[in-house]
């Protein structure tokens, strides 16, 4: 009875998506007119992004397929060496999947022995994902698309390099204490 | 075996989808309203200042968090509505690097330290990866 429950509880988006109609709805009361206009473009955008999310949609299948967490523990473990750096950034890029689920996989290799620098590396290219790219250039263009991820990779070196400086690994704590 | 992997690939995709369309049905709704009534404001706010309009983008997408597909999407459709790419960029890049709700489940893992300096850093580099793209492209 109580899983029963739990499985029927709405999750964050949907609360989200009704409360968003729910104030369509209060709105349409005062301004029918207002609302809609409004939900014709909520339309128009809709059918602008659809064949584009088809596309994100079997992206995302192939890049599941090929690339799983276990393959990223192999890559950014303990002694990963200098290698790390650049599994970091095609781990961080290709790796996907909310930060819910993201935290508690890197604080598991964490203590396994992975730097903080590689930590902050694989989190700043999350910000570069294949799949969705279509929609970036679709929205921004190539050039832009080429640029910013680029700069993306570009700086996630130097936010590794950053972090890795003014937040100290556990493991040197330890031994220097010790 | 590659059979159930190909499975689990689609089903964890579905999945992923699942959670994030209603979310992102929701912000397209949200945006479909703010443009009808925001007509003509976003110009006002966003002057094309090259340090406030990203820094008021990078507070923007710091404050919010998803999956950043759907930051795509809200960055296009508001410079669409005029809103300048100096903001829209900004706004994106610190969506997925910089994450004020998930900041205590990041510490959790990852330590309060790391997580501050981490955030910090990000915010900063969204405002001058903005500056940066716009000046090159």
């Amino acid at each position: 009875m109580n899983n029963q429950t739990k499985k029927q509880k709405l999750s964050g988006g949907t609360k989200f998506l009704l409360a968003i109609l729910a104030l369509y709805a209060i709105a349409a009361l005062f301004n029918f007119q207002f609302v809609f206009e409004s939900f014709l473009g909520f339309l128009r955008m809709l059918v602008r992004i659809t064949p584009i999310l088809i596309v994100v949609f079997f992206i995302m299948a192939g890049v599941n397929f090929y690339f799983t967490p276990p393959k990223v523990k192999k890559y950014l473990g303990h002694g990963s060496g200098f290698k790390g750096w650049l599994y970091a950034v095609i781990s961080g890029i290709l790796v996907s999947g909310p930060p819910y689920i993201l935290f508690p996989l890197l604080g598991e290799l964490k203590e396994r022995g992975m730097k903080n620098s590689l930590l902050a590396v694989f989190l700043y290219n999350r910000n570069v994902k294949i799949p969705f790219l279509p929609v970036m250039v679709f929205y921004f263009g190539l050039s832009f698309t080429v640029a910013v991820s680029v700069f993306i990779i570009f700086f996630s070196i130097l936010n590794g390099l950053l972090l890795g400086w003014w937040v100290r690994d556990d493991k040197k704590v330890f031994s220097k204490a010790g | 075996m590659k059979k159930d992997l190909l499975k689990q690939s689609f089903q964890k995709t579905i999945r992923s989808f699942k959670i994030s369309l209603p979310t992102m049905l929701g912000i397209l709704l949200l945006i479909g309203l703010l443009n009808t009534g925001w007509q003509g404001y976003y110009e006002r706010i966003f002057t094309g200042n090259v340090f406030l309009d990203p820094l008021i983008g990078a507070l923007t997408g710091s404050v919010s968090f998803g999956i950043p597909i759907v930051s795509y999407v809200v960055g296009g459709e508001l410079l669409e509505q005029g809103v300048s790419l100096l903001a829209v960029t900004a706004f994106i890049m610190a969506w997925a690097t910089v994450g004020v709700a998930m900041l205590p489940l990041e510490a959790k893992f990852l330590g309060w330290r790391f997580a501050l300096v981490r955030n910090a850093v990000n915010f900063v580099f969204a405002i001058v990866i903005a500056i940066l793209t716009v000046y090159t492209i």
